[in-house]
């Protein structure tokens, strides 16, 4: 390579490496193989060299070009890099800096336990069903074997409202068991219902409010016996407490709407709470076999058709399940509380995900 | 119903440890409610002997004693009491014992100048009722040294049961007693009550003119008594059981209550004008009870009445005027058989609890009142002296003999268990049942005269909608049912619940279908999407006070309760925005003005079906949160329709036919409010602000912004396929336009028209600004929206688009008036 090439990139290169920015380097870029550049004057000079030169110096012209071209991409990639290694080191922010605020919803814990009895009882074939708050007397006591004078009434705290003509007074259903009473007079057997709903007596405390929830179900089929009626109880419980060995005990007791009668039990721990063991137990709900004369006032043959039917208070399992200890907070809707117990509304009960 | 373990003991022979009684009685449906042993408390507590009782030096009240406590000590201990006396027999505490009744416990002091190593204790110091005239003083046998819960027979656990309103028979010691041995703890002692001859005629005798009332009375007199206190073992009985003694009369009538369910009444003759006691229908007289209130009588009620008037209300409570007291010389003992449906409504009416009440209204056992008599007789002459009169009566035994029936094969058919006819039948046997008739099939049992529960007289009360036919088929079949279920039953319970095996229930369909209906499933999405928005869901009572449902809605009468249990809890609420807002207030009064609230739940309107529907309702108020990244703002009712419109969405309404219109209900910001209807008829909804009259009312910091749906209302989505999607593969062209319009113009009006403008082309149209201010001239405003077109077939020509341009702008001042700006 004669000198002058040898100078031209040299000096090229100490020029490139002192350029500090994109604005130097294609200054300098244009001053080598711009259309006034210095290379391209060299290569325009070609044409004037002799023949026997020409061949030589254009070989070592084209050299030169390539390496200067390599040269210069290379330290555009450089400073490329480098602007952007600046730019990033401007653009830095503080990742500790709290998201754009997105509420979060919750679903009550009432609602969430109506979803897992939904889900368990579901699976054994139930459908839900639902009634009114406001009830004839007939369907809240007389349908049910409750007539006017029976002590079971005086049990029952009950809310009334004024009497319409000559018709006893309607009242806040004290339980979900008249909408058992309107499923057999609309369906005809076998039937497999649950009812939950709003449910209403005079007493408030911290165990008792005077607007709560019950859960009742009804199993109307040939051949089904208080057997049944124990496994499915068992089934629904340890499936809802999800304590697999749960002990559970069938008392023999008293309601007009069903015979025989039982009071179910779980165990539990009086001092610690926990359920499962500990050797104390705990009424959790009432059963039966349906009494043939709620049968008959509904129109279905006792001699045909029997079954069973269950209630429960849904604040008291709730509570149970989740260790709450009073009841009052259920209605408050304390904000607090509500954040503290509420479930995640995108994640619904389903069975296959596990109650 | 509470016992104490010796009770039952006097009718039970039994040598079975308490735990095994209690564990039983739960068992058989006796519920144990719990064992009180109130010898815990007491078992430090020793019989004193007061050697000595003499003036404390320095106090004129206070009485300085040495106590002998039967360890050969002499103790000093200074004693308030004004019965203290050399001599007696008392009751003492060491320093360290824990007094019951005063929650103290003892230390050694000196009582100004002389020492007080202990206390002489009252019985209301021990617990054991009101008495504090003075120290407890017993009698000069009493042993000292000797516990005194021992002695005194404190040491015998009080069992409390609870029974259940089909057992009128074990509101008796005897009752549960002979459940008890039918269990098979022990045998039931027998209760043979002698004959006691008359040894004089006359007395007071009975005259039903109510038979329906009372069937059947049994009296009787007894002369030349003397009505002093209880022995102590009667006294003990009914202390512990929480009854106060009175006299040996009274006492004697608790006690049979108690002990057989057999409810007495005892007349103090000298008070009786003329010698008739009539049984007849109240007629709006007065009677002063024995618990000391007055009642009026009505018609409903059955009186016994002498030549003066009401003595008694039967069955459940007696005159004042008429009792026995310490001169009461001659008593008529009233045994009696009353109606059970007249006693519950007489004590319902007049708001009497009784424990005559609670037997009578149960049904009381009509073969045992011969007996009664007689042994109450016994026990009167026995504790008071006196000589009998004769046993005199009006009406007759009412019939109550009754026979059922049991299949074998029902019992495990019903009952889900394999128990061998032979066990069934001892079981029934046991219990008093008497075997009629029996063979490989079934048995004919007796029923006892203590069991109305069993094969009672079926009363029916059919849905009147039910056809003729049915109703008459399920009828028949109800009576042998019945008293097969009762005898099943009995079979069971004895032998436990616990021994039925439990069996899952079978499977309807390998799979089962949609537990849900149509609705609920909305329900249920509904419920989660308005939570994924932000909101918590509540549950707030459906009841409210009534001042404050009147600010949210109508409130009839007919929906207010009419015996709430507090004043503001009296009336069905008229929409659940009114509870929500409360509860956005409470929240704020707590420190948490920022709420966002929703609730699923029932609205109560006389328009409804059944009085009610369900609504998703919910509330925003105060201002959303803080942040570095961008202000908070108060809410407003764009958030509430956002809401509203994000359920609807979710819900499958299509939005575009919604109208929406301006009568939105009271409670809202007219101005700021809306409804939200479907069609000419369906209302939807309503969202909006709410009025300032009813935020300054219900102390509510503003703004608060509210909506509602009801979920009865929206209808079931269309399950038919979706068809193809449009999909066009030519970029979508989009255009703003400034509209100037009058303020009246609707946004709405505005996006309808332009997208209305050419339904082939435009597939958007989206409101992004909206300006009112002094740059325009009064009364109007600018309207700024976007268009989407979307060509289909091929990329559209300039011309295309300028038409298209021209459209929009034609159809939107056609329909609002308003221009190009």
């Amino acid at each position: 390579m004669s000198d002058d090439l040898q100078a031209l990139q040299s000096e090229t290169e100490a020029a490139l490496s002192a350029a500090a920015d994109l604005r130097e380097w294609d200054a300098i870029r244009v001053g080598v193989l711009g259309r006034n550049g210095k290379l391209t004057a060299l290569l325009r000079d070609l044409g004037k060299a002799a023949p026997e030169e020409r061949r030589e110096r254009g070989a070592a012209l084209n050299r030169l070009k390539d390496a200067l071209n390599t040269v210069i991409e290379v330290r555009k990639a450089d400073l490329d890099a480098a602007e952007l290694d600046r730019r990033l080191a401007a653009e830095r922010i503080d990742p500790t800096l709290p998201p754009r605020p997105r509420e979060v919803g919750l679903i009550h814990p009432i609602s969430r336990t109506i979803e897992e009895i939904a889900a368990i009882f579901g699976a054994m074939g139930c459908t839900i069903i639902e009634g009114p708050d406001v009830e004839s007397d007939w369907h809240n006591f007389t349908a049910l074997n409750i007539p006017s004078w029976h002590p079971a009434r005086a049990d029952q705290d009950t809310f009334y409202l004024p009497a319409q003509g000559d018709q006893p007074p309607p009242v806040l259903r004290t339980q979900t068991s008249p909408v058992q009473i309107r499923t057999m007079l609309t369906q005809e057997p076998p039937i497999r219902v649950i009812v939950t709903g709003r449910t209403y007596r005079a007493d408030h405390d911290a165990t008792h409010s005077p607007m709560f929830h019950q859960c009742e179900g009804l199993i109307i089929d040939r051949g089904m016996t208080l057997g049944h009626l124990k496994g499915c109880l068992i089934d629904f419980l340890r499936t809802f407490f999800g304590i697999a060995t749960l002990p559970v005990r069938f008392r023999s007791s008293y309601f007009p709407f069903t015979e025989p009668s039982m009071e179910v039990d779980i165990g539990w721990n009086r001092r610690t709470g926990e359920l499962g063991g500990g050797g104390d137990w705990l009424e959790i709900l009432g059963s039966g076999m349906v009494h043939p004369r709620v049968l008959a006032n509904c129109g279905i043959d006792p001699r045909e058709w029997q079954g069973f039917a269950w209630g429960m208070g849904v604040e008291r399992i709730t509570m149970l399940k989740h260790g709450m200890t009073d009841l009052r907070p259920f209605y408050e809707s304390d904000l607090r509380w509500l954040r503290h117990y509420g479930f995640n509304p995108l994640a619904p009960t389903m069975l296959h995900e596990g109650v | 119903m509470k016992f104490p373990l010796s009770w039952l003991k006097s009718h039970l022979d039994t040598d079975a440890s308490l735990d095994t009684i209690t564990d039983t009685l739960t068992r058989i449906g006796l519920e144990l409610e719990g064992v009180e042993d109130r010898s815990a408390a007491l078992a430090s507590f020793r019989i004193a002997h007061v050697v000595e009782a003499v003036q404390h030096p320095n106090a004129d009240r206070l009485r300085a004693c040495k106590v002998d406590v039967g360890d050969g000590t002499l103790l000093s201990v200074v004693c308030g009491a004004p019965n203290a006396r050399t001599g007696m027999k008392a009751v003492f505490a060491a320093p360290g014992a824990f007094i019951p009744g005063t929650g103290i416990t003892l230390k050694v002091g000196e009582i100004r100048g002389v020492q007080s190593a202990g206390m002489l204790l009252s019985a209301r110091e021990m617990g054991l009722g009101d008495d504090h005239a003075g120290i407890i003083d017993l009698p000069e046998d009493a042993p000292v040294g000797v516990p005194y819960v021992t002695w005194a027979g404190l040491d015998d656990p009080v069992i409390e049961i609870s029974v259940t309103p089909n057992r009128g028979d074990c509101f008796s010691v005897r009752g549960v007693a002979r459940d008890l041995a039918a269990a098979g703890i022990g045998t039931l002692r027998p209760f043979q009550p002698p004959r006691i001859p008359p040894v004089f005629e006359g007395g007071p005798h009975w005259k039903i003119e109510w038979p329906d009332a009372c069937p059947w009375i049994i009296g009787r007199t007894i002369r030349g008594v003397k009505n002093s206190a209880s022995p102590r073992w009667l006294q003990d009985r009914l202390t512990a059981i929480g009854l106060r003694p009175i006299n040996a009369l009274v006492d004697v009538t608790n006690f049979f209550t108690i002990d057989l369910g057999r409810p007495l009444h005892v007349f103090d003759v000298a008070k009786l004008s003329g010698d008739t006691l009539t049984l007849r229908p109240g007629a709006g007289e007065q009677m002063r009870a024995l618990n000391g209130k007055d009642y009026t009588l009505t018609a409903e009620d059955c009186a016994i009445c002498d030549a003066a008037g009401v003595q008694s209300i039967a069955g459940v409570v007696g005159g004042e005027a008429t009792g026995c007291d310490e001169t009461t010389t001659t008593v008529f003992v009233e045994c009696a058989i009353f109606d059970p449906v007249r006693i519950a409504l007489t004590g319902r009416r007049h708001q009497i609890v009784s424990d005559a009440r609670q037997r009578f209204e149960r049904g009381i056992d009509p073969a045992l009142m011969p007996d009664a008599i007689e042994a109450a007789t016994a026990l009167i002459l026995e504790l008071c002296g006196g000589e009998p009169g004769p046993v005199t009566q009006d009406g007759a035994e009412p019939a109550w003999r009754r026979e059922a029936t049991m299949r074998f094969r029902r019992i495990a058919e019903l009952g889900g268990s394999d128990i061998p006819a032979d066990e069934a039948v001892t079981s029934l046997e046991r219990l008093g049942f008497t075997v009629k008739a029996r063979d490989a099939e079934q048995v004919t049992v007796a029923v006892p005269s203590w069991r109305p529960d069993v094969a009672a007289p079926v009363m029916l009360s059919q849905s009147p909608t039910l056809p003729a036919e049915r109703a008459a088929k399920a009828a028949e079949g109800c009576g042998p049912i019945e008293q097969e279920c009762d005898l099943i039953e009995e079979v069971l319970r004895l032998r436990g619940l616990d021994a039925v095996p439990p069996v899952s229930l079978p499977q309807a369909t390998p799979v089962p279908g949609s537990t849900l209906t149509a609705r609920q499933q909305r329900v249920a999405l509904a419920r989660r999407l308005l939570a994924a928005q932000g909101l918590l869901e509540c549950v707030t009572f459906s009841f409210m006070a009534h001042q404050d449902a009147a600010r949210f809605g109508a409130v009839p009468e007919s929906l207010r309760l009419t015996n709430p249990i507090a004043a503001d809890l009296d009336q069905l609420r008229p929409t659940p925005i009114a509870t929500l807002a409360m509860a956005a207030q409470r929240n704020a009064a707590r420190g948490y003005p920022d709420v966002a609230l929703f609730e699923i739940g029932p609205e109560f309107d006389l328009t409804a079906p059944d009085g009610q529907r369900l609504v998703a309702a919910g509330v925003r108020a105060g201002a959303t949160p803080r942040s570095w990244a961008q202000a908070s703002r108060g809410v407003d009712v764009s958030d509430a329709k956002g809401d509203l419109w994000a359920m609807l969405t979710a819900l499958g309404v299509p939005l575009e036919a919604l109208m929406l219109t301006t009568d939105a209900p009271g409670f809202f910001h007219p101005g700021r409010s809306a409804v939200v209807r479907q069609g000419p008829k369906t209302i939807l909804g309503a969202f909006g602000e709410l009025h300032p009259r009813v935020l300054a009312e219900l102390d509510l910091p503003g703004p608060l912004v509210a909506f509602t749906l009801n979920l009865d209302a929206v209808p079931d989505p269309k399950r038919r396929k979706k068809t193809a999607p449009d999909l066009a593969p030519f970029q979508p062209l989009r255009r703003d336009f400034a509209f100037l319009a009058d303020t009246a113009v609707a946004a709405d009006a505005v996006l309808r028209a332009a997208r209305g403008a050419e339904r082939a082309l435009i597939t958007g149209v989206s409101l992004f600004d909206v300006y009112e201010g002094d740059k325009l001239p009064e009364g109007k405003k600018s309207v700024a929206i976007e268009v989407t077109f979307q060509p289909r077939e091929r990329t559209l020509k300039d011309e295309e688009i300028e038409a298209a341009v021209r459209k929009v702008i034609a159809a939107v001042a056609k329909a609002t008036g308003a221009t190009l700006r």
